[in-house]
């Protein structure tokens, strides 16, 4: 991830944005801006549980408001295809308290 | 300004960030802005058994606002320096 301190070096590339409220959801970074709300495109869910493998959710188009980020990952496509979302097994992230 | 010119000056270490959802994310800080938000590279989650939901994430943006802690290497730290520069601030100089 070279220079800058804003996320113009991630468009166009696949983020993982997790929410505050512990979700994350992953797509393709269409536009941000300084509030860092977030357009995403292709975008879909990972739900992480403990009794099942992660469920992915087709979300499509979507737009995150600043307030609701936490993190955006630059998702590593070689790493993520290498992973068996089948077999994870996790607890969903704790929301944010402030 | 103070922190946003310290954290400036720890450009390059070592740090883990402690978020308020309970996540703590070590890796290499490569920039803030001015509100605090926090670039990592070559991050890890430090309990990556309980959290796997980054373990395809190498790099990451931190919004400043989900932070709670940020721990710093203990060579990162002049303390002299940072009193200097908070009794400086105090006296609005």
């Amino acid at each position: 991830m070279s220079n800058g301190s804003g996320l113009e070096s991630l468009v166009d590339q696949t983020i993982s944005v997790i929410t505050n409220d512990g979700r994350n959801i992953v797509g393709l970074l269409k536009g941000f801006d300084q509030a860092t709300n977030i357009i995403l495109d292709e975008s879909h869910e990972r739900v992480y549980s403990t009794k099942e493998g992660v469920q992915q959710l087709v979300l499509g188009l979507y737009i995150i408001r600043g307030d609701n980020v936490s993190i955006v990952g630059e998702l590593d496509e070689e790493l993520d295809s290498h992973l068996d979302m089948s077999k994870l097994r996790a607890h969903p992230l704790k929301p944010v308290i402030h | 300004m103070l922190f946003f010119s310290y954290f400036k000056d720890l450009v390059g270490r070592e740090v883990t960030v402690e978020l308020k959802n309970d996540l703590a994310i070590r890796g290499t800080l490569h920039s803030v802005d001015q509100y605090l938000n926090i670039k990592l590279e070559n991050t890890r989650v430090v309990d990556q058994d309980k959290y796997p939901h980054m373990l395809s994430v190498r790099n990451c943006f931190i919004r400043g606002s989900v932070v709670r802690y940020v721990q710093l290497p203990p060579e990162g730290v002049d303390i002299e320096l940072l009193h200097d520069a908070t009794r400086r601030e105090a006296r609005g100089g």
